[in-house]
């Protein structure tokens, strides 16, 4: 860095006060300042030169003698400096006090300079800024005033700060993200879940386990949405709830029935078990509840955590939405298609997704009694379904080996790949990552939906067929229910790193957890605001608007007539003043409230009429003729 | 191979005492926090209503007078002063603390017309309709002087003093404008237009030596105190009661109407009001603003007193109860927390400025 070193500042001095001049009224002034003064001033049109302009007497002559020995007269002047030049000089010292400053600034910005190589803001990458912009950029097209455009300009640096500060709050997160890389020639699919468990820590190893339990049936299992407990249910009815970190165990019954189906409702301290005939809902000690008759026969079960919702199929083909805060049923649809045993829910915006044995997907909303969305995807049945946690990719599978991946925003296929069997189950993780089972094979795939994949990620042999899979939320760990108990294998990368405690905590102490539950309720959407786009309440209703501004502009002409109406005064004070006024205004509120109603329609009638005519009369030469008013 | 697993120490996450507060890790990524639309709509939604359920603003009314309030001052230092005057020519002082009438006396014959507060703090006047403007003295209790300090004749009822906040100078209104000084005994100055008479007048808290008043033709005055005549008349539809300046812009000013509205001008232009607010369903009576400038109050002949935004056409909240009858005054404390109305039925009420406020009272 080239040493860049300013002079300080000197103030210069300022003494001219006199001009000296010869006799004869030439000007000869030798001081430096006046010099300078002539090069900064301004010129004026049709200014006098300066020495002219200044003097206003002589005040005394002097003699001097020249470097030749001449005697010379020399007259003094004493300088009336006008207002204006007293100005000038004012505005210069200014100016130049100003330069000064300037410097000094500048010298001190090269100081810190020196020490800060980074000046300014640290800058943040595009893609994290991304991903935390909401919606699209604010365009400024149709506006008409300098001030409507200035005002969404404002909006969008708002939006754009707020995006950037929260992009800058990751410098706070604890922890990083799982991986694994394998050595160069080998393969990830190769890595078993004993070498893994071999070359991590201790706490993580210790998630690798597995629970035998051969008598009671293939086991479905569920995570709370905090990922810390763990709900498992034995078809042949042996259903047990244990904090699977601590390996404590919080209940453990056998409902002494077929279950097909457990969930965790929005805690830990309920859960709704599909049994035999009718669903039940137990508390952590395993006390039943509730017994719901009006869900029978129910396969599968979705609990839409934000809504409070519990979504149930049955195998009569019947969707019922149940909403579990104030135990009514909202909305219940037979679908017409048969036997539901395949269902997901979309995290991002609570449609619940039903497979069918025609190879359909179907899409349901409590408001519709029709699907919202159905979609052919395989020739013949839909094994399984898994949608994404953004709720931007889903993963089908069916009965003639192909696993699809499609894009929820356009509906179109995206990646199709063919598999060895059917995958009859299948779960997202929170990172992206896709399990499916197969038969006794566990296959993880990674970044299935954003490009091809060639490999699973990792796989895993069970000794028995898989019956369901879920990924622990915020844990690297994927758990599989299967016919001889349960297993929790470790895949690295699987899991979000980073929780925001205010949303699921999975340290959350018994004092958290009565108070998430209280904000929970306080915040429940109502399930008629379930839509496929969820940030619909957000924008402006325009056909609802455009429709009341219709009905304004249809009412405005009509003026209705005078109402008379003499009310009957009855006997005996039971016609008091001010029910008597009341009834009157009732009475022409009504009668006025008709004659509008009529006329409108008359209205209507009378516009179609006339138009009518218009096009019964008249020739195609009419527009010739000359019109007579 | 290169492996990481996701462990987390608890150490990290749980607190280590009871003393301690809970750690909470925050991740601010939008795939973690679904339905921000509708969670965040159902929680104003919810808000709004608690507001409501919390919204009592009613908190005493201070009963006394034996006649119906005609007009309210508030002490320029003091907020839990208050003076009020009758229609019986009774003046009394308050303290609102205990809602207590600390003095009272009979100041005047016929109605006390107007009552304004000495910026010093140390007296205020009254004028009445027995010709006559009383200066009287109130020491730091609230005690007053039975006996006035000056008492001014003039020719012609007085129907409303103000006193100037920048200048030692009052102007009292009725047949004519007059503006006088303290010591003297004639009016300084006299404005007339025409020959109605000006039943308002209100001096600009900024801009000390304007003052604006309402006549009976309809129509608002702008005088200046150091000109010799009146500056501006702008005449309205129907006839302005009261006339309010906003504290904090030097030009705006508030007028009630008797055509249920109110109107905001702009000292500058009045050729189109800046504002119109309408919400009252009979004449408005009073009007004044908060402290902040950003909201005013105003008191109307349908009982009622509604609180509209400066800039806004509607009210924000309305304020009514069965026992209040014509509001004839209202004054919003200078605290910017409490709203005082005196009403024909002899009563003066304290109310809260925004009712869902916890004001431990």
């Amino acid at each position: 860095m080239e040493a860049n070193v300013t002079k300080p500042f000197v103030k210069k001095k300022q003494n001219m006060k006199r001009y000296f001049m010869e006799g004869d009224g030439k000007e000869l002034s030798t001081n430096k300042a006046s010099k300078d003064m002539k090069k900064h001033s301004p010129e004026k049109k049709g200014s006098k030169p300066i020495g002219e302009k200044r003097f206003k007497k002589p005040i005394k002559m002097r003699t001097y003698s020249d470097k030749d020995g001449q005697q010379k007269t020399q007259q003094v002047f004493k300088i009336d400096i006008s207002k204006t030049e007293r100005h000038r000089k004012w505005q210069m010292k200014k100016q130049r006090q100003a330069q000064g400053e300037q410097r000094k600034l500048q010298h001190r910005k090269h100081m810190r300079e020196q020490q800060d190589p980074f000046p300014g803001d640290a800058p943040i990458p595009k893609e994290r800024i991304q991903k935390y912009e909401r919606g699209e950029h604010i365009k400024d097209t149709g506006t008409r005033t300098g001030q409507g455009s200035r005002k969404l300009a404002e909006q969008e640096k708002k939006l754009q700060f707020a995006a950037r500060q929260a992009a800058r709050t990751e410098i706070l997160l604890h922890e990083e993200a799982g991986f694994l890389e394998a050595d160069e020639g080998e393969d990830t699919t190769s890595i078993t879940q004993h070498d893994l468990a071999g070359v991590v820590d201790i706490t993580s190893a210790q998630k690798f386990f597995e629970l035998k339990l051969p008598d009671f049936g293939p086991y479905s299992v569920n995570y709370t949405r905090n990922g810390r407990f763990l709900l498992m249910g034995g078809v042949k009815g042996h259903v047990a709830a244990i904090d699977w970190m601590t390996k404590k165990l919080l209940c453990e019954v056998n409902v002494m029935e077929t279950v097909n189906d457990v969930k965790w409702l929005h805690q830990e301290t309920m859960f709704a078990v599909a049994q035999r005939q009718w669903t039940y809902m137990y508390d952590n000690q395993g006390i039943e509840l509730h017994c719901l008759k009006k869900l029978d026969c129910v396969l599968r079960m979705e609990f839409l955590p934000f809504h409070f919702l519990l979504a149930s199929a049955n195998s009569k083909g019947y969707l019922s939405y149940i909403d579990v805060s104030i135990g009514e049923k909202v909305a219940g649809y037979s679908t017409q298609m048969g036997r539901l045993d395949v269902m997901c829910q979309n995290p991002s915006n609570a449609i619940v997704t039903l497979g069918h044995s025609g190879g359909t997907v179907t899409m349901w909303c409590p408001k519709l009694k029709e699907p919202v969305v159905k979609m052919l995807c395989h020739q013949s049945g839909v094994r399984s379904v898994a949608i994404e946690q953004a709720g931007q990719y889903m993963a089908t599978s069916g009965i003639d080996r192909t696993l699809k991946i499609w894009d929820l925003r356009t509906y179109k296929m995206l990646h199709s790949y063919k598999v060895p069997m059917g995958a009859g189950q299948m779960a997202f993780s929170q990172q992206g990552l896709l399990a499916t089972g197969m038969g006794n094979i566990v296959q993880v795939y990674k970044d299935s939906c954003r490009q091809e994949v060639k490999a699973p990620y990792l796989t895993h042999n069970l000794t028995s067929s898989v019956r369901s899979l879920q990924f622990c939320p915020y844990e690297d760990v994927l758990g599989v229910g299967h016919s001889t108990g349960f297993s929790s294998l470790i895949i690295p990368g699987a899991g979000e790193a980073n929780f925001d405690a205010l949303e699921s905590n999975p340290y959350q102490t018994k004092q958290q957890r009565k108070e998430a539950e209280v904000k929970m309720l306080l915040e429940k959407i109502p399930s008629d605001m379930i839509h496929l786009d969820s940030s619909m309440i957000v924008q402006v209703d325009k056909k609802g608007l455009q429709e009341t501004i219709e009905e304004h502009n249809k009412i405005k002409y009509l003026k209705p007539q005078k109402m008379e109406y003499e009310p009957r005064y009855k006997a005996k004070g039971k016609s008091r003043g001010q029910k008597v006024v009341q009834q009157k205004k009732g009475v022409i509120e009504e009668q006025k409230r008709e004659i509008i109603k009529e006329a409108l329609v008359e209205k209507q009638t009378g516009n179609r009429a006339k138009e009518v005519n218009k096009h019964r009369q008249g020739n195609v030469l009419d527009r010739f003729k000359r019109k007579v008013d | 191979m290169k492996v990481k697993v996701l462990s987390r120490n608890p150490d990290n996450y749980l607190r280590e005492t009871k003393r301690d507060i809970h750690k909470v890790p925050r991740n601010y990524d939008p795939t973690l926090h679904p339905f921000e639309a509708p969670r965040e709509y159902i929680r104003a939604l919810n808000a709004t209503k608690l507001e409501r359920v919390f919204a009592k603003p009613f908190i005493g009314s201070l009963d006394g007078h034996r006649d119906g309030v005609n007009c309210l001052a508030k002490h320029p230092h003091q907020l839990s002063t208050l003076v009020s005057g009758s229609y019986d020519g009774e003046v009394k002082v308050w303290d609102l603390t205990r809602r207590e009438c600390i003095s009272s006396i009979q100041a005047h014959d016929g109605f006390v017309q107007g009552l304004c507060a000495v910026p010093d703090g140390s007296s205020f006047l009254t004028c009445g309709t027995d010709k006559t403007v009383k200066q009287w003295s109130i020491n730091e209790e609230g005690r007053i002087n039975p006996e006035p300090v000056v008492t001014l004749l003039g020719k012609t009822v007085f129907q409303q003093i103000d006193h100037s906040l920048g200048h030692n100078s009052f102007a009292t209104c009725g047949e004519q404008v007059d503006i006088w000084e303290v010591d003297r005994a004639e009016p300084v100055r006299s404005f007339t237009w025409g020959v109605d008479t000006v039943h308002a007048i209100k001096f600009n808290p900024i801009e000390t030596h304007i003052l604006a008043g309402c006549a009976v033709d309809r129509s608002i005055l702008l005088y200046d105190m150091r000109g010799s005549a009146p500056l501006r008349k702008v005449i309205l539809k129907l006839k302005s009661n009261a006339l309010a300046w906003n504290p904090m812009e030097a030009f705006i000013f508030t007028v009630a109407n008797e055509d249920y509205n109110l109107y905001t001008f702009d000292m500058r232009k009045l050729s189109m009001p800046l504002n119109i607010h309408k919400d009252h369903i009979s004449a408005v009576l009073d009007v004044d603003y908060s402290p902040t400038g950003k909201e005013f109050v105003s008191g109307s002949f349908d009982k009622t007193l509604r609180i509209f935004p400066y800039d806004k056409g509607h009210s924000r909240e309305v304020y009514h109860t069965k026992r209040m009858q014509r509001v004839s005054v209202v004054k919003w404390s200078l605290d910017n927390k409490y709203l005082l109305s005196g009403s024909m039925e002899m009563n003066i009420r304290v109310w809260k400025a925004r009712a869902s406020e916890k004001l431990g009272i």
